[in-house]
């Protein structure tokens, strides 16, 4: 137990000499990267704006305000693509994550040394890439419209998606498993009564879960040209048009939490 | 005496996969209603099959790209966006994890008065509602182009996501600690500081690793609208149809992002 000697009687203190040094000099270097950190946003900051920013909020704010609430007619079209892009992009992704978790779970996979460590690049790589760069990358390729959108989507989730599976299978009970192999069954039939009751729930859970943030995904997809309300934000942006502005992110958070709320219901009757 | 169970009827009878929503109604009705919404959705969608057809060359090339990936003729600029990314990410990070601290101990209901509940569950919603991208776009109008509204949008969003997720584990705490801290007839500060806080630390490093992890990607995002970060660089890669350099920003970000959660992978197993 580390003690400090004061005055010939001993204190205790919770760390020894040496892990109180290490500790403060790691405090140290966390305080001064940070300074360093904030020099550089400080420098590429252009302080005259920030000292302005009140006047030009406020200013935006009085443009905003009311909203342009006839201008919801126009709107119908685009949330409907927006669910399209969502529902479809969710869907199609959980057809590709589907087998690449089975191939990514240690329980499942056919090869731990050639195949799993392929899953797993495609789970990381496909996940750690946002939404709205694919559908840049996609625009590019295919062209913009709804269709980047939906492919968007699909490819973001897949790596999601396939990452709570695969996690939902490891934890799988093994007994039901080998019960079911007692009987002589194959390997598709251990699968499918085996494996699969168990990991269905987990499955559809995460299905809504991910078509609850793909909702709020695709609503900002359209700032790159890939469909959905989003186009009608940048394009009101572009013209300032702030009243459409304040009414399409009005929109947007209703759209979320809707989304949420449905996604909170059928997640409570599933679990 | 006859006692009728409900095993005497499936005597005999073969046995079948019970089915997974248990009403027949209900299962009916969210097959035939899913079935009609994708027929809707799928006629709606309009998709240039000959525009698509076209661009399966450039995707190819594309994927070709990452064989073969640029990382030196624009290596100026990467390194430039790459550093403002990471500058962000590192500032916001610990602004917004020590601004979410008190916002989360004030959503906690366990342990704050109703006004100040209500307040920081005030907050956290909001932040949670708001996208990335939407705030950064605001904050793009309001402070001007650079790393300073990024900061500032990844800070507010880190506030929504920790404050949310540590006021939960506050309130799954175990209480019987925390009241012997208070027994012993500690202040208000010491008993969080010895009931609670030892209680949350482990999931409060853990989830700002995670945040850490998800700030370095959404910073990649925000340069699209001009918040500075690597996005920008990104973007004008694919506009200008250099599909090497984009490979090589992209693989940079996925090595960073792995690189990330494998050392939150370790530092989550110690802290545990």
């Amino acid at each position: 137990m580390p003690v400090l000697d004061k005055d010939g009687t001993q204190v205790w203190r919770r760390r020894t000499q040496g892990q109180a040094m290490l500790r403060w000099f790691g405090w140290l270097l966390g305080v001064a990267v940070f300074v360093v950190c904030w020099q550089r946003i400080s420098d590429s900051t252009t302080w005259f704006f920030v000292w302005d920013a009140p006047r030009i909020a406020n200013d935006i704010w009085t443009r905003a305000t009311p909203p342009r609430w006839e201008y919801i007619t126009q709107l119908g079209r685009p949330i409907w693509d927006t669910l399209n892009i969502a529902t479809l992009g969710t869907l199609i992704a959980l057809f590709f994550a589907v087998p690449v978790a089975f191939l990514a779970a240690r329980n499942t996979t056919p090869s731990a040394w050639l195949i799993r460590p392929i899953a797993l690049l495609i789970i990381v790589s496909t996940r750690s890439i946002n939404s709205l760069i694919w559908a840049l990358l996609l625009i590019a390729i295919i062209g913009p419209g709804v269709f980047a959108g939906v492919i968007a989507i699909a490819i973001r989730s897949i790596g999601f998606c396939a990452k709570l599976l695969y996690e939902a299978i490891e934890e799988i009970d093994q007994t039901q498993v080998e019960a079911i192999t007692a009987t002589g069954a194959s390997r598709w039939q251990v699968m499918a009564y085996g494996i699969v009751p168990q990991i269905l729930p987990a499955f559809a859970g995460i299905a809504v879960f991910r078509w609850d943030i793909n909702i709020r995904e695709s609503t900002v997809l359209g700032l790159v040209g890939a469909g959905g309300i989003g186009l009608q934000l940048s394009s009101s942006l572009n013209v300032l048009a702030w009243p459409q502005v304040s009414l399409i992110l009005l929109v947007i958070l209703a759209a979320v939490i809707i989304s949420e709320w449905v996604s909170a219901k059928v997640r409570g009757a599933i679990i | 005496m006859s006692t009728h169970r409900e095993l005497d009827d499936m005597l005999g009878t073969r046995w079948r996969k019970p089915h997974f929503v248990t009403n027949p109604l209900l299962r009916w009705g969210l097959i035939v209603g899913f079935i009609a919404y994708m027929i809707a959705a799928v006629m709606t969608i309009e998709v240039d099959w000959g525009r698509v057809y076209e661009g399966l060359d450039r995707g190819w090339q594309f994927i070709l790209a990452f064989t073969k990936p640029d990382f030196v003729s624009r290596a100026g600029d990467i390194w430039e966006g790459l550093l403002e990314s990471i500058v962000m990410t590192v500032a916001a990070s610990v602004v917004g994890i020590l601004i979410s601290i008190p916002i989360g101990l004030g959503a906690a209901r366990n342990i704050a008065p109703l006004p100040v509940y209500v307040i920081c569950r005030g907050i956290v919603a909001i932040s949670r509602a708001l996208q990335e991208i939407i705030v950064a776009i605001l904050l793009v109008a309001i402070f001007g182009f650079g790393p300073l509204a990024g900061f500032l949008t990844l800070s507010f969003a880190t506030i929504g996501f920790l404050s949310k997720l540590l006021a939960e584990d506050i309130e799954a705490m175990d209480k019987v600690q925390a009241e012997a801290i208070r027994a012993s007839g500690a202040k208000w500060m010491q008993w969080i500081n010895y009931g609670v806080q030892p209680q949350v630390m482990p999931r409060l490093i853990g989830l700002s690793m995670y945040r850490i992890d998800i700030n370095f990607r959404e910073s990649a995002i925000l340069g699209l609208v001009g918040a500075g970060g690597i996005g920008a660089t990104l973007n004008t890669a694919f506009d200008r149809y250099e599909y090497d350099t984009a490979a090589a920003i992209l693989i940079l970000i996925i090595g960073i992002v792995m690189a990330l959660e494998y050392l939150s992978g370790i530092i989550r197993a110690r802290v545990q």
